[in-house]
């Protein structure tokens, strides 16, 4: 009977309350038209397909100790369900997920997780970027294409990798020449290192850069741009040919009802492109349909599970072979690589070789 | 490698720099000190961008920009010569404040895109080889190159430049012959941080044509330094400045063309390792410092009372 009533106690206590509160940080401002714009649309797509959730978001908040007091600030006010969204964020993240058993948390590109109430995500971005280099390899015509990135690290490297082995699957002859900016806000840097690349002959540019500065550098000079995190096709029309995007609100739609139907599982959720969390951009008006007829077919691969971008044999610089034929990397050695495929131009500085 | 393409990243990379360091040469030289550079060049960057983006006019926009940082260094001056505060910390006020007040009012230009200022070919002096590279630039490259001896010779031959350097000299003696002080040093900073937010406003105009929070990623600190390496005269500034685009340029080119990552983090330290350089050598000899140039009453409050 005590039983029973408890039980009522908290079904009024939940109707009382009504709706389930759902907060986000964010790294940068929701208009920055890269990794915080991807998440914030994700969490719009959140409110309008799970009813009853109210959401809100903190933006521009400093990686490190202040996040926890943001992630501490949510709490008080009732959210029961919290989004870090950037790899800043994760001691904070587990330390409030360790201090409030009762909050879900959930942590975005970073390792640390736990099984009771606190998750670590992220996306095969690898794939996408695979078929952006689909595109840029049939595109390119002087077989030098520039990708400005920003950190030697594993995230990056295989976004790399993965687009060279687009380019190479359709373009032996093609190179993917790298430069490292080392940095994620200086516009005017990433847009010198574009210009750089262009000098050296490259008629496709991408990059691992937040900002759409890569891509008006190459449409200023007349040649083709592929972007980043969200659709840039705004700030270059005619030269934007496509973008490897974030697509976050499918993953933030099934964690919460996860949650709210009691059957979400808390580990380590690393979705590919079956699930949608990671897409291309559509393609722009430079893109011929032979090219997107390649393209389809293998995003209808990989969307199947019947391909995988790194599949032996797989070569890395120096000519040794990395992945024996028909062999699929792992997860372990697709998080921590640190080397180039054998088309890519440039080098891997020593502090991404740990 | 193209050296054409080096020469003008160089100098593109070089400008916002340039602009900086200019403005700093002229407060520094009245004997105000302005750590503010990068909260400067912040505000000078938004201004610049918003306006573009609602108007549409980049000349409208870098003017709005040179006026906002002219006000901005109000502040400074406001501090450091009627309140004599220490001026250290009344600059890294100033940092944190453009830096903040640009990254809240910023947050609605983010992700939008706006007019820029284009390149303009100088008609004869574009076509020559190599050298040409300097003159397919656009407007405000240009604006650097005039600026540079037009300073130089405010400074160095001109009634008002003689007035500024007896100030940031020997305020004293200034004000016994009837220079007012005071309103020197809050001109000079003032028209240091209409320049200084210009070096911002070439970021999200000429550079690119977009606002991020912090965009001027320490560049504001980098003109500090340069101030030093310059000797606080307008040439050797233009010198330090392209010299910095050209290292930043170089090694972004070289990883271009595929040699091997050459670590650039030692040239970029260079202009740092001077000013720690030179203000050793300050400390030890009072007649090395007069010699640099440095103004003997810099980063001095002066005060009328003192005198007497």
């Amino acid at each position: 009977m005590r039983k029973l009533l408890f039980a009522v106690l908290i079904v009024a206590a939940v109707l009382a309350v009504g709706a389930v509160k759902v907060g986000f940080i964010y790294v940068g401002p929701v208009g920055d038209a890269g990794w915080t714009y991807a998440h914030d649309l994700g969490r719009r797509y959140l409110e309008e397909h799970v009813p009853g959730v109210i959401t809100d978001y903190i933006e521009s908040v400093p990686e490190g100790e202040e996040a926890y007091r943001v992630i501490v600030d949510f709490i008080k006010k009732g959210y029961k369900i919290i989004f870090t969204t950037s790899f800043g964020y994760m001691d904070p993240t587990a330390k409030a997920a360790k201090e409030y058993p009762n909050v879900h948390f959930f942590h975005c590109s970073g390792y640390k997780y736990n099984h009771t109430n606190f998750s670590a995500y992220f996306g095969r971005m690898y794939q996408a970027r695979f078929l952006t280099g689909i595109v840029a390899g049939m595109m390119t015509k002087s077989n030098i294409i520039g990708y400005v990135a920003a950190f030697p690290i594993p995230e990056v490297i295989r976004g790399i990798n993965a687009f060279a082995l687009g380019v190479k699957l359709v373009n032996p002859k093609a190179k993917v020449h790298v430069v490292w900016t080392r940095t994620w806000y200086n516009p005017a840097a990433e847009r010198e290192a574009a210009i750089s690349l262009l000098d050296s002959g490259a008629d496709v540019i991408t990059q691992h850069q937040d900002s759409p500065a890569p891509v008006q550098a190459a449409a200023e000079r007349g040649k083709y741009a592929i972007g980043y995190d969200s659709d840039m096709s705004i700030f270059a029309p005619e030269a934007h040919l496509t973008a490897p995007i974030w697509h976050w609100g499918v993953f933030y739609e099934a964690a919460v009802k996860g949650i709210l139907n009691g059957t979400w599982k808390h580990g380590f959720y690393w979705w590919g492109m079956d699930k949608g969390i990671v897409d291309i951009a559509p393609f722009g008006p430079a893109v011929p349909d032979k090219v997107k007829a390649v393209v389809n077919a293998f995003k209808e691969l990989i969307v199947e599970g019947k391909f995988d971008p790194f599949t032996g044999p797989i070569y890395d610089q120096s000519g040794k072979l990395r992945v024996e034929k028909g062999v699929r990397m792992s997860d372990d050695a697709l998080l921590s690589m640190n080397w180039f495929v054998d088309n890519v131009v440039g080098s891997i500085p020593k502090e991404g070789e740990k | 490698m193209n050296i054409e393409g080096l020469i003008a990243a160089a100098v593109r990379m070089g400008t916002p720099l340039l602009f900086a360091t200019l403005g700093e040469i002229i407060t520094e030289r009245s004997g105000i000190l302005n750590l503010g550079l990068e909260g400067l060049m912040l505000v000078g960057a938004l201004t610049g961008f918003a306006t573009s983006y609602m108007t549409g006019n980049v000349w409208l926009a870098f003017f709005a920009a040179l006026i906002v940082g002219a006000l901005f260094a109000l502040i400074h001056a406001f501090m450091s010569v009627t309140l004599r505060v220490n001026q250290v910390v009344s600059g890294l006020a100033l940092t944190m404040l453009g830096s903040g007040i640009s990254g809240i009012l910023g947050k609605a230009f983010v992700g939008k895109p706006a007019a820029k200022f284009q390149i303009v070919n100088v008609p004869g002096l574009s076509q020559v080889p190599i050298f040409g590279a300097f003159f397919k630039m656009d407007p405000l490259v240009y604006l650097g190159y005039v600026l540079v001896p037009l300073l130089w010779l405010f400074i160095f031959r001109t009634r008002w430049g003689l007035t500024l350097r007896a100030v940031g000299e020997e305020p004293s003696a200034a004000d016994s012959r009837g220079i007012n002080v005071f309103l020197v040093r809050y001109l000079a900073t003032m028209a240091g941080g209409a320049l200084t937010a210009a070096g911002g406003a070439y970021l999200s105009l000429a550079a690119t044509s977009m606002w991020i929070e912090n965009m001027s990623a320490g560049r504001g600190w980098i003109a500090i330094a340069l101030v030093i390496f310059s000797a606080w005269e307008p040439f050797k500034a233009l010198v330090g400045a392209y010299l910095f685009g050209f290292v930043m340029s170089l090694q972004l080119r070289l990883q271009a063309v595929g040699v091997a990552h050459v670590s650039a983090d030692l040239l970029m330290m260079l202009p740092y390792l001077v000013t720690v350089v030179a203000m050793i050598l300050f400390s030890f000899s009072e007649t090395f410092r007069k010699r640099i140039g440095a103004p003997s009453a810099l980063g001095v409050p002066y005060a009328r009372e003192e005198k007497s």
